[in-house]
């Protein structure tokens, strides 16, 4: 498969993880965080920690979108969805996120109309083919979804389709990476980071150089293909030990430095900055998500249906906030596989096939059994 | 067989309620489509049930219900694809499949132009797989209530004495194969959906596979798994076998054979085509001194072609699924969650 196959190659990837083996100096461990769900996919769909030596480390960060939205949030969109003549069309991924003994399945289940959808196009379409009723659009997702949403508001209002709203929990990468560098211990905890492909490709490499900067910490931009994340891991090794801390760019395929300018512009245009938002595990973070700009508000469904935030508590055995945080792993949560598994989760990083509970269970788990086999 | 209706059957016109009604509409739409259809003695009786001689060796039983949407797609449709589902189900056993009961649930509305053509290759397929469709129902339910037609099949066939392919005898160091390539049938039916449209056409792999078995079972009686990766995939159907026979399984995800275009349309998808169904694929244990002699019985048949040698049981007590990725990583080959679902990040 062309410009696919070029980034799985198995002998480059041993090349690579050669190079890495060489280039870390033994004795000194280096620890990077991944930032987004799609390198936490990569790295445990391809088994990709088994080619790294022992001392190169990866720690998976908050980069999922499903795993970052608090359940106040979810509850609200339950809320939504249970109105009579409402269709709340959402990701599949959110369908399954339980919040307080509920999730828009048992919502569903009750008789709520919940449609699952690939994107916001399918959105609009159940508005165009339902002009009796409300359609609203579940929308989260970090900066590579929120374009599109801004282009799906625009069209709405062009076709007059006044039956047609948004959700808007659209969240802000710089913002979460800043709060995580920002955390007492992430100086001593963290080399550095593999930063993120898509956002990327949509807000450009230019974002986070002020924070490199601040907090002295290397950021290696990469693809989500396996050799990328290895190549990012090599850079990121190399950065380190030559005592520099920039933004470097291994994904220029896609990404410059100013990213895409005509998206920015669909983006400022539709949204505004919120002046907090809540994250789950990262707390309450200023100007960190994006809200429906005041001159597209009647596509706005916070104010169409006069929503009023909700704050709940996570489950109290989760550890959800600490695995997002990147300070414990998967297999360190008491419930992990346990009382927590993908088909009953109890948190959120256990339901997207990109949080990091969720990829460690159904791909890495064996290598807790060898720990354990070698331990007994 | 004398009509008696003043006219025949408008195949332009659709199901209406009064097609289940039990009077005479239904009874036309029996006679004229289905026992036309799938003649045969038993069912041209016009009985409530099949009266059937009773085969030699044992009796192994069926059941399957056929949910699809779209109806018609590349490689098939819900009325062969009913009748490759059963008898695969019965063929899995090691046994020769030999009727089929039929039931269908109609959804007002459903062209009858289209219950006609599903019906004709329903009969086409039974035809060729050499079994007989010799009873069967008809129900139809208000329009909004069904999704066209919903068709379930059971079958019948027989189990010569000495075969047991059941899901608990796999032993560690018996080896895995796999009769073909993963993924074709359902990657054929979400680019219908889609309206994905390829330069290559997927076709689904829909198959009666009871040759196959029979070509397999001729070369090494002591088979000691079989079983097809439909729904949930090579991943459900390993991880059901292991749990089963108390064994792990080390697999190389190299030589797991892939269509080209279903790999691009899987990327495409954001699927894992280790947990796409197959409808005319099947998996096989057998002790690793008979991995060779296997291999050349599958790859002997038409259906087989493209068998490969996909891996090993070993000795685990939590029966995982280990995968050496392409990339040189390895990896656990789950159960799947839920569904899949492409990325959003």
């Amino acid at each position: 498969m062309k410009y696919v196959d070029e980034f799985r190659d198995g002998g480059l990837a041993r090349g690579l993880a050669a190079a890495i083996a060489r280039a870390a100096v033994s004795g000194r461990v280096y620890r990077f965080m991944e930032f987004c769900g799609g390198h936490t996919h990569a790295i445990a769909r391809y088994g990709l920690e088994d080619l790294l030596p022992a001392n190169v480390q990866l720690i998976h960060g908050p980069g999922c979108p499903v795993c970052v939205l608090p359940g106040g949030r979810l509850q609200m969109a339950i809320e939504l969805a249970e109105r009579p003549r409402l269709i709340l069309a959402s990701y599949g991924d959110m369908l399954r996120v339980p919040v307080a003994g509920d999730s828009l399945l048992k919502a569903r289940a009750r008789g709520a109309d919940v449609r699952m959808v690939y994107a916001v196009d399918e959105a609009l379409a159940l508005a165009r083919r339902h002009p009796e009723r409300e359609v609203v659009f579940f929308a989260i997702g970090f900066e590579t979804t929120t374009p599109p949403t801004a282009v799906a508001i625009r069209r709405a209002r062009a076709e007059g389709l006044g039956n047609f709203s948004v959700f808007c929990n659209h969240v802000l990468t710089p913002a979460a990476i800043a709060a995580i560098l920002a955390a007492p211990d992430a100086a001593v905890r963290l080399d550095g980071f593999i930063g993120p492909a898509h956002v990327s490709t949509v807000i450009g490499s230019r974002p986070y150089e002020a924070c490199a900067a601040a907090h002295a910490k290397a950021l290696v931009i990469a693809g989500f293909e396996p050799l990328d994340v290895l190549q990012a891991v090599l850079m990121l090794v190399r950065q380190v030990n030559s005592g520099r801390a920039e933004v470097e760019n291994e994904f220029t395929r896609a990404v410059s430095r100013d990213g895409n300018l005509r998206a920015q512009q669909l983006v400022a245009e539709v949204f505004t900055p919120r002046a907090h938002f809540e994250w789950r595990g990262l707390g309450r973070l200023a100007h960190s998500a994006l809200a429906i700009a005041p001159q597209w508000a009647d596509f706005d469904a916070e104010v169409r249906f006069s929503l009023s935030e909700r704050v709940l508590c996570d489950h109290k055995a989760c550890e959800c906030a600490a695995v997002l945080r990147g300070q414990r792993r998967p297999q360190d949560c008491k419930v992990f596989g346990t009382a927590c598994t993908p088909e009953n989760p109890l948190g959120s990083c256990m339901v997207s096939s990109e949080g990091a509970c969720a990829a460690h269970y159904s791909y890495g788990r064996f290598r807790d059994r060898t720990t354990q086999g070698e331990s007994a | 067989m004398s009509h008696g209706f003043a006219r025949r059957l408008d195949l332009r016109g659709r199901v209406e309620m009064v097609h289940g009604g039990g009077g005479r509409a239904m009874t036309q739409l029996v006679e004229e489509l289905f026992v036309a259809a799938f003649a045969n003695p038993a069912l041209q009786a016009l009985n409530d049930q099949a009266v059937l001689p009773p085969p030699a060796g044992r009796l192994v039983m069926a059941t399957d219900s056929h949910v699809v949407s779209p109806l018609f797609f590349p490689g098939g449709d819900i009325g062969s694809l009913a009748v490759h589902g059963t008898v695969n189900d019965v063929a899995m056993a090691g046994a020769v499949p030999l009727y089929l009961a039929a039931a269908f649930i109609l959804e007002e509305g459903l062209p009858l132009a289209d219950l006609a053509r599903i019906v004709e290759s329903m009969a086409a397929a039974a035809r060729a797989a050499g079994v007989s469709i010799v009873t069967g129902d008809t129900k139809v339910v208000e329009a909004g209530k069904g999704d066209g037609v919903f068709i379930t099949t059971t079958g019948v066939g027989m189990l010569a004495e000495g075969i047991d392919t059941g899901g608990a005898r796999a032993r560690p160091g018996d080896a895995i194969l796999l009769s073909g390539t993963l993924g074709d049938h359902g990657v054929a039916i979400m680019a219908c959906r889609d309206g994905l449209d390829f330069d290559v056409p997927i076709v689904s792999d829909s198959a009666a596979l009871h040759g196959l078995v029979a070509a397999l079972i001729a070369a090494v009686p002591g088979v000691r798994v079989l079983r097809d990766p439909t729904r949930g995939g090579l991943g459900a159907t390993l991880n059901e076998i292991a749990r089963a026979s108390g064994v792990g399984m080390r697999l190389r995800e190299a030589s797991i054979p892939l269509h080209e275009p279903v790999r691009a349309a899987c990327e495409f998808l954001g699927l894992d085509p280790l947990y796409v169904a197959n409808e005319g694929k099947l998996v096989a244990i057998v002790p690793a001194a008979a991995a060779a002699a296997a291999l050349a019985a599958l790859r002997a048949h038409p259906l087989g072609r493209e068998a490969a040698l996909i891996g090993e049981c070993v000795s685990d007590a939590q029966h995982f699924i280990e995968l050496e990725t392409a990339f040189g990583g390895r990896r656990v080959l789950d159960w799947l969650a839920g569904e899949q679902l492409p990325r959003i990040c």
